[in-house]
């Protein structure tokens, strides 16, 4: 570690993989429901399971985001870190809010919880992967937010590098992205394409983007290729691990491969 | 190739390449805007079907449900349960969960009363009689 504040990053990683754990058992509880039908029913249907799981997997990536980025945006910046006070009231925050509704989910039936968090004021939940009360929603905001000018001042009084402004870019557009989950018009075929505005294009748009940064950093290190030819392909390349697991029944052989090569990278990297 | 092919070319397809799709997908996106109201049965959104979207959302029926082919698979399709079934039958079914038969998947009972099941009816109404080109192609999603 060549910066104080890359130690920022270490809560991060320990809840995101404490999070990733309670992802699985949550899983295992669903993929039992399959199998035998009335499994913790009424204790914890399969609705609530799978909200729990699909929200865990949000939250743990979330973290991880922010973890690797507080990690190597002051190696990239060659600077320390604008606030890692700021960087650790976040993962408090962020933290006891996940942790919340998690037990919010699971301790009273959705419909409770969606009268005592302000549902009524701005219906935003019920949707699928964006469960949460209000009052998680605008603390992810707050949190994202708080995160990002962190990262922005960081790199300002530092070194700006193609890592850097791609992940910057990345996370910027996951937080514009977000707000459309605010967005829940009474028509049912909008409603369905502004949420896909969230759900997609931060899978298949801000994530990669964010991923293939942390993936070049992570390149750089490990193999120590040239920068300047990881950069180079960090702009262009990010589309291909992208798209490419669409490709699986393309007629192609070298499609075919490349695509299951892709889905197992995206396998591993957790998206 | 590798020394013809620069940083900063591959910096301009990023940049460039992003913003032409970006605006490409927000034209696109106001054209589907435009052509919305002819296939999207927003004309019969009365209150009844809008407070019936809510006892939807706030019964996270989409966690176990689909509804036109996006949600959970767990159970069936319902954006066309109401041409499948009938008001009458999705009214009892609701009313009569969970069957409680063992090994069977289960469906909490909601407590609705006689006008938000009429609510949930008319939303999956109004949902079944939007031009959707047939999606999902299957008729149990």
């Amino acid at each position: 570690m060549q910066y104080q504040s890359q130690a920022v990053a270490k809560p991060y990683f320990i809840a995101a993989i404490a999070l990733f754990v309670g992802q699985i058992i949550f899983g295992l509880i669903m993929g039992l429901q399959y199998v035998v039908g009335d499994f913790l029913f009424p204790e914890i249907p399969f609705n609530v399971a799978r909200m729990v799981h699909t929200n865990l997997l949000i939250v743990w990536l979330l973290f991880g985001f922010m973890g690797a980025t507080y990690y190597l945006i002051p190696e990239e910046s060659e600077t320390e870190l604008f606030s890692p006070k700021l960087a650790i009231i976040t993962f408090w925050v962020f933290l006891a809010a996940g942790v919340a509704t998690v037990i919010g989910y699971l301790a009273v039936p959705y419909a409770t919880l969606a009268k005592f968090t302000g549902n009524d004021l701005l219906a935003t939940m019920g949707r699928e992967f964006l469960e949460q009360p209000l009052p998680t929603k605008v603390g992810i905001v707050i949190v994202v937010l708080s995160f990002i000018f962190n990262v922005i001042m960081t790199m300002l009084k530092g070194r700006k590098t193609a890592i850097s402004l791609v992940l910057v870019l990345g996370l910027v557009g996951l937080a514009v992205f977000f707000l459309f989950s605010f967005y829940n018009p009474h028509n049912l075929v909008k409603d369905k394409y502004y949420w896909w505005w969230v759900v997609h294009l931060w899978v298949e748009g801000v994530w990669e983007l964010i991923l293939g940064a942390i993936l070049a950093f992570v390149l750089i290190k490990v193999t120590g290729i040239d920068r300047e030819v990881v950069e180079k392909w960090l702009y262009v390349n990010y589309h291909d691990i992208d798209y490419r697991h669409y490709r699986y029944r393309s007629p192609l052989l070298l499609d075919r491969c490349t695509s299951l090569l892709a889905s197992l990278g995206q396998r591993v990297l957790g998206t | 190739m590798a020394t013809r092919f620069t940083k900063s070319m591959a910096r301009n397809i990023f940049f460039g390449g992003s913003l032409f799709f970006l605006l490409l997908f927000l034209a696109l996106t106001f054209d589907t805007n435009q052509k919305l109201p002819k296939r999207d049965n927003s004309q019969n959104l009365t209150a009844s079907v809008i407070h019936g979207k809510k006892l939807w959302e706030t019964n996270n029926c989409i966690g176990c449900h689909t509804l036109l082919g996006e949600g959970a698979y767990f159970a069936p399709e319902l954006g066309n349960v109401y041409v499948r079934r009938g008001p009458d039958f999705i009214k009892a079914w609701i009313k009569a969960q969970p069957t409680g038969a063992p090994g069977r998947r289960q469906m909490p009972q909601f407590n609705f009363t006689e006008q938000e099941l009429e609510d949930l009816v008319q939303f999956l109404k109004y949902t079944s009689e939007i031009n959707t080109n047939n999606w999902p192609p299957n008729i149990e999603g």
